[in-house]
């Protein structure tokens, strides 16, 4: 009789927020079958569970804490992450409400599948295993493609879902790829064990594992919408429902961004004049592309698009800087973005009717006239995706970029300030068209309580992370 | 006892061939096709309803795939590697629930 | 006498993934890649590696081919798309392309070949690659994967049934 196998280092309190988010995901799904057209106890549940996920994150201590054969990590990262994850999955929840119901979004699944993006996103914030990651990113991409093309008799809507379908199984095959020549030349998966391999110079010069590295970058760059890899993100945020498009630009992204984080950061910091060079060519070529992009956009789902292009690039000078205060740089921007994403979002909700949606730019002339608060909450978000004081885009900016100069990219922060300015341009020329065109039509906005009670809570964290930003600091860099 | 069974197969085919009524007409004389008409244009449009069909079949194909090893091991995986395998036949199982509730698996 | 077993299969893959890209109609094209799966299966068998040969027959030449098949049935080509689209795949560009990246792989080969600069393969042991190492290893070192697979899969089928499910409400 053979000895009966046993797995080593289970620690199911470590993966709690998983299990908890996946019961309530399948909660959610399962309920819906029987729970008729109102969603209202989906919703309800959902956001119970995703609160729920954010306690059970803290059951483990000590920190850091490595369980399931090292290829699962609860630290400091992965749990401001996990708290950035719950916040932008319940805000989306949310917003999608008085959407959904407005434009006859009618599926209950549609809940289910936020629950379970975010699991996937809470797996690939914890991940230290490349299979982990994969898994992590393909749930994450599943759900979104979904979601993209939730409104099934909407054209803009299907062709969104099916381009980012086909580019993200491509972009996917890329991952992979990249993977399986990590694997072969390092022989491990596991984040750890390649670090320790690749102490040996002799292992760095393998050209599969450089290769494997470049399309690992090809994939993940993807992912998280940087130039060259960007294509797919202008259609796609602008046919996904609304409150989608705000989630793609905050969750998954920050997900991706932590895996991308712990990918360089944690197995490659011996290589990093090889990839170094080749993100820094990305997050200046996404930042280029973004801002002038954006300058030449209309629509204003499409600019957005294109600015959260042009974020990609400066949230990847953190990575690039890859030390605690880069990591800590990482976290801040990503929760202030959360925050000036989903209220400037939640304004392009509000400003569209059944029917109507309002995603010209035209459509805002006027709006300080006649809905003098909504206009000025929108140049808040917007003048602080731009990065002016005294705003959270501002500080977080102004941490990545110390952390970059610490690290000698001074260069690339000169490109980066450089493309702030630009960025004005684009955001000032809403604002202009708020405050200083006559309305031509009447607006018929949607006040509905809790789009505003999305756009209240932006506002206040905008503000609020701009003027007193030391205890998150605090939090993100321990 | 080979011998037996042998003798009652060939003599079962022989006596209804001899003793059988016999009809001949031109649609019998066909090859059959599970009552498919022989020549048709190979060029038909399938309904999507198929499609939902394969993409379900694929994926519990691959859940399938993953009981070979398992049972392979099933011994030696001992109660931890039962109840490892129940978890996933649960989520799964949740997953065919919808699909049935939901009327994925209907032909309207 | 592996090799007595190896290079009827080759061969026989070669031939049927000719197949695939030089048959006029797309169903040809798939039958002809789903003997080519059959084949590299009996390959990858001759290898050790029995996992991924029963993965190679029941996932790709089973379910992934249908699903092919009902995509082909889908678009219902025409007598005349079906040349279209080969006659549209004469590009000279590609062609061109296409044989000096074959030309650059059969130049790598024949060098391996001749000079016999074949990297020596890992020893590994005989039980590498079939179905009972693959299972401990999965269910042991990797039961964190194994578990979030199965709701990678049950976010799939939602997925499948929200998207494709012709009467939704």
């Amino acid at each position: 009789m053979e000895p009966i196998l046993a797995p080593e280092s289970i620690d199911l309190i470590a993966l709690a927020p998983v299990i908890v988010l996946s019961v309530f995901a399948m909660m959610v799904l399962v309920l819906d079958l029987w729970g008729g057209r109102n969603k209202t106890l989906l919703v309800f549940i959902s956001l119970v569970g995703l609160l729920m996920t954010a306690i059970s994150a803290f059951a483990k201590h000590p920190l850091p804490a490595y369980s399931f054969n090292d290829s699962y990590i609860v630290d400091h990262l992965s749990l401001f992450f996990i708290c950035i994850f719950t916040l932008s999955s319940a805000l989306t929840i949310l917003l999608s409400v008085e959407y959904n119901e407005r434009e006859d979004i009618r599926a209950g699944e549609y809940y289910a599948l936020i629950l379970f993006c975010t699991v996937g996103m809470i797996l690939l914030a914890s991940s230290t295993d490349m299979i982990m990651i994969f898994l992590g990113i393909e749930i994450v991409s599943i759900c979104l493609y979904v979601l993209t093309g939730i409104r099934r008799n909407d054209h803009r809507s299907n062709e969104a879902a099916l381009k980012y379908f086909l580019l993200g199984a491509f972009a996917t095959g890329f991952l992979l790829y990249g993977m399986t020549l990590v694997y072969g030349s390092t022989g491990s998966t596991n984040l750890f064990k390649i670090a320790e391999f690749i102490q040996n110079p002799s292992a760095q010069s393998n050209p599969l594992l450089l290769m494997g590295l470049v399309l690992l970058i090809i994939g993940l760059g993807f992912k998280v919408a940087s130039a060259p890899f960007h294509m797919w993100a202008p259609d796609v945020y602008q046919g996904a429902p609304t409150p989608v498009t705000a989630f793609m630009a905050v969750g998954p992204k920050a997900a991706a961004f932590a895996a991308f984080f712990r990918v360089f950061a944690e197995a490659f910091p011996e290589m990093s004049p090889s990839w170094e060079t080749l993100l820094s060519i990305i997050a200046v070529l996404s930042m280029f592309v973004g801002n002038l992009g954006a300058i030449m956009q209309t629509n204003i789902k499409r600019m957005l698009a294109f600015s959260s292009i042009s974020h990609a690039g400066y949230i990847l000078i953190a990575i690039i800087a890859k030390s605690s205060l880069g990591s800590s740089a990482l976290l801040f921007y990503m929760l202030s973005y959360t925050f000036m994403t989903f209220g400037a979002f939640g304004i392009v909700i509000i400003l569209g009717r059944k029917g109507e949606e309002n995603l010209e730019i035209e459509n805002y002339s006027g709006l300080a006239y006649k809905h003098p608060i909504i206009a000025l909450s929108m140049t808040i978000f917007l003048l602080s995706l731009g990065g002016l004081p005294p705003f959270a885009g501002f500080v977080a900016k102004f941490y990545i970029f110390s952390a970059a100069i610490q690290e000698g990219l001074l260069t690339l922060v000169i490109i980066a300030v450089l493309n702030s300015a630009i960025s004005f341009y684009y955001y000032l020329k809403v604002v202009v068209f708020m405050y200083m065109k006559e309305s031509e039509a009447e607006f018929k906005i949607s006040l509905t309580p809790m789009t505003l009670f999305v756009i209240l809570i932006g506002v206040i964290g905008t503000i609020n992370l701009g003027i007193f930003p030391n205890t998150i600091i605090a939090l993100a860099s321990h | 006892m080979f011998l037996l069974a042998m003798g009652i197969a060939c003599g079962m085919l022989l006596m209804t061939s001899l003793l059988g009524p016999k009809r001949k007409f031109a649609d019998k004389m066909e090859p059959f096709e599970c009552g498919e008409s022989q020549l048709v244009s190979p060029h038909q449009r399938f309904s999507v309803k198929f499609y939902l069909v394969a993409v379900l079949f694929v994926l519990f194909d691959i859940e399938a795939i993953f009981f070979f090893p398992w049972a392979i091991l099933f011994r030696r995986l001992g109660m931890f590697g039962f109840i490892e395998m129940l978890l996933f036949i649960l989520i799964l199982g949740i997953g065919l629930l919808y699909v049935w509730k939901r009327g994925g698996l209907d032909w309207e | 006498m592996e090799l007595l077993i190896f290079y009827p299969l080759a061969g026989f893959c070669v031939v049927l993934a000719l197949g695939v890209v030089l048959n006029n109609s797309p169903v040809g094209s798939a039958i002809s890649l789903i003997g080519m799966m059959l084949g590299l299966a009996g390959i990858f068998v001759l290898q050790q590696a029995h996992f991924l040969a029963i993965l190679q027959i029941i996932i790709y030449a089973g379910a992934i081919m249908v699903l092919f098949m009902f995509v082909i049935m889908l678009l219902n080509l025409k007598e005349g798309d079906d040349t279209g689209w080969i006659a549209r795949e004469r590009n000279l560009l590609l062609s061109v392309l296409t044989g000096l990246l074959a030309v650059g792989i059969l130049y790598k080969i024949s060098g391996i070949l001749f000079t016999a600069e074949m990297d020596t393969p890992a020893i590994l042991p005989d039980s590498f690659g079939t179905v009972a190492t693959i299972g401990e290893t999965l269910f042991t070192d990797f039961v964190l994967p194994f578990e979030v697979a199965s709701i990678l899969l049950l976010a799939a089928m939602v997925g499948a049934v929200v998207l494709a499910k012709t009467k939704l409400d």
